[in-house]
């Protein structure tokens, strides 16, 4: 890999205000494709999943799938753009083996959706608008597996493997306008865009927009002027960039990277970047010197779409509440800082929060299990945490045990141990594994006088005003009862039998 | 049983459907002419016998057990190449896709087996569809049955001249500019290019997709019209068919009559460049519908000469990207791949050896035409002059029901005397397109022969879209007439190779 020269970025910053653009695809959830009936569903053999129009055979035909068109404009009303009322797809025309038409169908100068913007929140609170260009319809091409080279790039490749099956998977792409004005948090802003994006096309239910999966690939345009300066400079758009933390490393990379070329009086090549996860790095990709002839023209195979006012409003009235503000909801509700409420959506826990909260639970005993023992779980296993086989409304009839006193801490603990171990429901965990505290003030009774007999130096301690002791009587009732008692109960007992104020 | 050739698809179904002689003799009979004449004519790519006699067993076991057989049930029919076929060879008369089985039927080919028509094979026609004169097939030209030396029209010749020469009773065409009208007008057959989305593209290699429309070849008014009805209709799997009923064509070619119709003939649809024989027949088929009871009205239509302009624009920017699928990848032909070569340069070998000269013009025509900085120009333009096309239409059906007009300047040329001369070649689409770029209804049929030369002459009606009906009604009218003054109908008049 050559060696990039970097000025450092706050030494850029300090020259140069970066303009970005971005440009998200995301690919929708839909049961079929964009033009045809063939299923979208992962992990199907090679080429399984292809019928004549995804695999571009002579004579076959488009139609456009309705759900596409209704994913696209929620798409859009949610990004507060307007709505197209008339608008038609275009052929982008160019060749490569995996596009099976030699064509992708998208769209051109009339994109379902545009002029809008996205409010995204920085981590310490503040709210950066940025403005939508477009979002448009168009179909994913296949995909090529090069063989026999040692990158598994093309360069020294024996054959090339096609596989159609993601050709025709509707893809939104959504352009933002020139980012201006973000300065230094600029990396930190696509960053939160990207995130909030994806946060909003989850809570649309039109995409899982699984990045990991491909289902949202990013575009990182960005070009830097000198500081003070209107003029938009030469830019650069570094392509495919798969992770939240990969698209603010791209962008800081390419800050850098543009400024130390600037400021050593070179000119900055528009072309395109691969951007390298190992090291943060992007690399030289193909030269956009003149804008590339799509030779764009109506796609004469399909009819325009024509959303009806009403059909569109009918979507207005259903949009969920966005992200952005319903974690703020949540944050004042739950009374979380935004830190916390920020690590509680990096762990994908807010919607189990929340549910588990409706199924009766209080929002710290929610939170608390969900963020902590469970969430380690899931780390343990290396899955998401709503993949764990628990569900919100087990973990809240444990939390409702503790609440009445029918578990402790570590006896919840082990019941939801037997849960997740596929034991059954937390009632019949407590059943099965007899974990109930006991409370049975007889038996504690005779435990605890068994203790401060089995103990005389600490009782007496304990009688001497030293209450902080007690902990070490508590700890030998806790063992006789081996744990299912109410350690606070215990404590009281204990003081209480050695006359002694709590 | 060289009866059976030479009746129409109405009397032969009526035969078989009255037990008079089964759909495996007529499919024979048919067999064996091929057998006899195609040498000569080479109006085939590809003939089916199995399939076809399969097909006709299947008609005649239906007959036997007493169900009911639709209007074209057993009647042979010869389908253009341009269709795809699950069990025979689909090559739009390219190199490129020699020997290519698609593995699907076009919604056309599934209708015609839903009607129990029988498919005999797949008929030649100029490259993609491209051409006036079938000469630009890769597979060699075909002879018109009047002249074998002449064309027998384009693209369609296949299909009009298995017509002609008695082949088929019914075939199928497709009509971009003029590629089933033109023919048909050549041969002495009948041709209609129907209204644009009435018979589902599904299945149909394009060309120019905004363009192109399947329809029905025939030797008589009425069988086009039995045709009509059984490969129309919505379709699904085509976005731009039509969902509504289709026009009673039948009912009106059963019904023939011009008797207070307004009939239009159009100032641009003369001039320089017709045949005198041409005009002629024509200016007598125009004298005939007034003695039947047609008035006539002078219509002006100035867009009509930027027509064929718009239209060399137009279908080649479509099929410069329609086209740009031949790449080699997943069909068709693949030459160079010999493990030294990228993909890139297999495509461009197998495209360079793979499509003919007449379709590589009109890709790079098209590919120009549509290039940034040349859009707004060429493409745009185009665009605008056919809205104008649609206005002039528009307005003139205000004034008229149909328009007449000779189907094509010239009859049939020598086989190669155009070959060399792209623009003489495309002026043959001189009539007919204009009906394309409006995506309205339009039908040729004989009306005589031109005294000088003899060959066959045709007669454009055109009608304003959905109203396909219309077509058979005057269409039906006009051949009666014709028929009643010559006493016979003109393919009579046909040498009997």
């Amino acid at each position: 890999m050559t060696v990039t020269d970097l000025v450092p970025y706050e030494d850029a910053l300090a020259s140069y205000d970066p303009v970005m653009g971005l440009e998200v695809h995301v690919e929708l959830g839909t049961k079929t494709k964009m033009f045809c009936g063939c299923a979208t569903t992962l992990g199907a053999d090679a080429n399984a999943q292809t019928c004549p129009t995804c695999l571009g055979l002579p004579g076959s035909l488009p139609v456009v799938n309705a759900i596409g068109v209704e994913s696209a404009i929620k798409i859009g009303l949610a990004l507060n753009c307007s709505i197209a009322e008339w608008c038609r797809f275009a052929r982008k025309n160019y060749f490569y083996p995996d596009m099976p038409k030699n064509f992708q169908t998208s769209q051109y100068d009339e994109p379902i959706a545009y002029d809008g913007y996205l409010d995204v929140q920085l981590e310490d609170g503040e709210v950066f608008r940025v403005q939508i260009e477009r979002a448009h319809m168009e179909e994913d091409t296949g995909k090529s597996t090069h063989v026999g080279g040692a990158t598994g790039r093309i360069h020294g490749a024996s054959h090339s493997l096609l596989d159609y099956n993601r050709a025709g998977i509707p893809l939104i792409e959504i352009v933002t306008k020139p980012i201006e004005g973000a300065g230094e948090r600029a990396p930190e802003v696509a960053k939160a865009y990207v995130a909030e994006l994806r946060e909003l096309v989850r809570a649309l239910g039109v995409s899982e927009a699984r990045m990991e999966m491909g289902q949202m690939r990013c575009d990182v345009n960005l070009s830097l002027r000198p500081n003070g300066t209107e003029t938009f400079g030469t830019r650069s758009e570094t392509k495919n960039v798969n992770s939240l933390r990969s698209v603010e490393r791209a962008a800081r990379f390419e800050i850098q990277r543009h400024a130390a070329v600037l400021s050593s009086g070179g000119t900055i090549v528009q072309e395109t970047r691969h951007f390298h996860e190992e090291d943060g790095s992007t690399t030289a990709g193909r030269i956009k010197d003149n804008a590339e002839d799509y030779r764009y023209f109506p796609e004469p195979d399909l009819v325009p779409v024509a959303p009806a006012r009403a059909w569109v409003e009918e979507l207005r009235a259903v949009l969920p509440e966005l992200p952005r503000i319903r974690r703020n909801r949540l944050r004042e509700e739950w009374g979380v800082s935004a830190h916390d409420m920020q690590s509680i959506l990096n762990a994908g826990a807010v919607d189990l929060i929340v549910a588990t909260i409706e199924a009766g639970a209080g929002s710290a005993a929610a939170r608390k299990w969900w963020m902590g023992e469970l969430a380690r779980r899931a780390n343990e296993d290396g899955v998401e945490l709503a993949a764990l086989p628990i569900t919100p409304a087990q973990v809240a009839r444990v939390a409702a045990l503790v609440d009445e006193g029918s578990l402790n801490d570590k006896l919840a603990r082990q019941t939801i141990e037997g849960v997740l171990a596929g034991e059954g429901d937390p009632d019949t965990v407590v059943e099965k594994r007899g974990l109930k505290v006991v409370s049975d003030e007889g038996a504690l009774g005779a435990a605890v006088d068994e203790a401060i007999v089995g103990n005389a130096a600490i009782a007496d301690k304990i009688r001497g005003g030293k209450v902080a002791a007690a902990g070490a009587l508590v700890g030998a009732v806790m063992k006789a009862t081996r744990g299912q008692a109410d350690a606070a109960r215990v404590r009281e007992l204990i003081l209480e039998k050695l006359g002694v104020e709590g | 049983m060289a009866d059976l050739i030479k009746l129409t698809a109405a009397e032969t179904a009526a035969k078989i459907a009255s037990g008079e002689v089964t759909a495996v003799e007529v499919t024979e009979a048919h067999l064996a002419r091929i057998e006899a004449v195609d040498e000569k004519v080479h109006a085939y790519l590809h003939v089916d016998r199995e399939g076809a006699l399969a097909q006709a067993r299947a008609v005649d076991e239906k007959r036997a057990r007493g169900e009911k057989l639709g209007p074209l049930a057993g009647v042979p029919l010869a389908l253009k190449d341009i269709f795809t076929t699950r069990t025979m060879p689909t090559t739009v008369g390219s190199k490129i896709l020699e020997g290519w089985i698609p593995p699907y039927d076009a919604t056309l080919t599934q209708r015609l087996k839903d009607a129990d028509v029988v498919i005999l094979g797949k008929t030649n026609m100029d490259e993609f569809a491209m051409g006036s004169s079938t000469e630009n097939s890769a597979y060699g030209p075909t002879g018109n049955p009047w002249d074998l030396t002449k064309i027998p029209g384009g693209s369609g010749g296949g299909s009009s001249a298995a017509l002609a020469s008695f082949q088929a009773p019914l075939a199928i065409g497709t009509d971009t500019g003029g590629s089933i009208r033109q023919p048909a007008a050549v041969t002495g057959t009948v041709g209609v290019k129907p209204t644009y989305g009435a018979v589902s593209r599904y299945g149909m290699v394009a060309f120019s997709s905004s363009l192109d429309q399947g329809g029905p070849c025939a030797r008589t008014v009425l069988d086009a019209a039995l045709l009509h009805e059984a490969i129309a209709g919505h379709d699904e799997l085509d976005s731009t068919s039509i969902d509504a009923p289709v026009p009673p064509v039948v009912e009106a070619a059963r019904n023939g009559s011009v008797q207070g119709m307004r009939v239009g003939v159009v100032k641009q649809f003369r001039g320089e460049g017709y045949q005198a024989g041409v005009v002629q027949r024509f200016e007598e088929s125009v004298e005939l519908l007034k003695s039947l009871g047609a008035e006539i009205v002078e219509l002006d239509c100035p867009s009509f000469d930027l027509a064929l302009s718009a239209y060399y624009l137009l279908a080649p920017s479509e099929c410069s990207s329609n086209l740009a699928r031949f790449d080699a990848m997943r069909y068709g032909m693949r030459v160079g791949d010999d493990g030294t070569k990228s993909a890139e340069e297999v495509t461009a070998l197998t495209r360079e050896a793979g499509f003919g000269d007449e379709v590589k013009r009109r890709v790079i025509l098209g590919t120009y035409a549509l290039s940034s900085g040349y859009y707004d120009a060429y493409y745009g333009s185009a665009q605008k002059v056919r809205t104008l096309i649609t206005q002039d239409f528009a307005k003139s059906f205000e004034k008229v029901d149909v328009i007449v007009s000779p189907t094509t300047p010239t009859t049939a040329f020598p086989i190669g005397e155009r070959a060399d001369d792209p623009m003489a070649m495309y002026l043959a689409d001189l009539c007919t397109i204009p009906t394309n770029l409006a995506g309205n209804a339009a039908m040729s049929l004989p009306c005589g022969l031109a005294p000088e030369d003899g060959l066959p002459v045709g007669l454009q009606i055109i009608a304003p879209a959905m109203k396909d009906d219309r077509l058979y009604q005057v269409g039906a009218a006009v051949e009666a007439a014709f028929v009643e003054k010559w006493g016979h109908p003109l393919l009579e008049e046909a040498p009997s190779l």
